[in-house]
């Protein structure tokens, strides 16, 4: 079995409901403990042990709590794209009942985004909100979050409820772009990018450790989180199912 | 500790992007938890339900 046979494999096993249902329960504990503590890691040492900005003074360590967030809610919404796609392509179940699981996820990422951009605003550019294109970009990725959730809710037929929720996904994906590049393409209070990707970042050390170790946090708590509300999803989706019933049956959570 | 709190007067600004970030994942991790817990309740009322139906329907064992 090559390389090809064994994705195909992982594909198809991915793929399974009740495979995933059945493996993933110490993954989420794990998940949602590691990134638990390093989140806890990551804040002390971003409130205690870091010297403040020079310019922004105490509130630069907002920092450590608003970069993971809106990272993670892009990436979120990144891997719901993907899955749309995935479902329009092949049709297949668990990407439709992935976005379902984890677009409250990256709605809620989100709204933390806002918010503590907004309070980190105040002391630094003297206003909590500016209608520039840094935030209403990440207002419309909000509501993009927010419309896969209502428009679900909205188309009575399951099925071309979940195509048209796979379709808004994949299109709202041209968001993404618009909201990394609006700092470098329109007039902004918001600062551009102090890492990047294969180059070097623009931010003292000191402050990279404590980043970091929230990022990674947020990325592993969510992931726990979006394993979790899968796993519900796909509960309540199989539920006529024998396998179901004798789980259920089963006793065990 | 004061000082902590204060963060030379910046507190109010720090703190509560602190505090409405704990609230934030707070609820992405205990929403899917409480929702598994309420769905598991839900299916076992159904199958007590279904099963009992069954029992009643069933002409019995004794006939």
């Amino acid at each position: 079995m090559g390389i090809w046979g064994w994705l195909k494999h992982k594909y198809h096993r991915a793929g399974s409901p009740r495979w995933f249902f059945a493996g993933s329960k110490g993954w989420m504990v794990g998940l949602y403990i590691f990134g638990a503590a390093l989140i806890l890691i990551g804040s002390v040492w971003g409130l205690g042990f870091v010297p403040p900005e020079r310019y922004q003074g105490e509130s630069s360590r907002i920092l450590f709590v608003h970069v993971p967030a809106v990272s993670l809610a892009q990436t979120i919404y990144i891997a719901i794209a993907v899955a749309g796609l995935v479902f329009l392509v092949w049709r297949m179940k668990m990407a439709d009942l992935f976005i379902q699981a984890v677009a409250p996820i990256g709605m809620v990422m989100t709204a933390a985004g806002l918010a503590t951009g907004a309070i980190w605003g105040m002391p630094t550019w003297g206003t909590g909100w500016v209608w520039d294109a840094r935030i209403i970009s990440t207002l419309v990725l909000l509501l993009l979050f927010f419309g896969l959730m209502a428009l679900r809710e909205a188309v009575p037929n399951p099925d071309r409820g979940a195509r048209a929720v796979a379709l808004l996904a994949v299109v709202g994906v041209v968001n993404i772009p618009i909201i990394q590049y609006s700092v470098e393409w329109f007039a902004t209070l918001h600062q551009p990018e102090s890492i990047t990707i294969g180059q070097r970042p623009t931010i003292a050390a000191v402050y990279l450790w404590p980043l970091g170790i929230n990022a990674l946090g947020y990325y592993c708590f969510a992931a726990g989180a979006a394993i979790a509300a899968l796993r519900v999803r796909i509960l309540h989706a199989e539920s006529g199912t024998e396998w179901v019933r004798e789980w259920v049956r089963g006793g065990d959570e | 500790m004061t000082e902590l709190l204060a963060m030379d007067g910046h507190g109010v600004y720090v703190w509560s992007a602190y505090g409405l970030s704990l609230l934030g994942l707070i609820v992405v991790g205990a929403w899917p938890l409480a929702s598994m817990r309420m769905l598991v309740r839900r299916l076992r009322r159904r199958n007590r339900i279904a099963a009992r139906d069954q029992a009643a329907s069933a002409p019995g064992d004794e006939s």
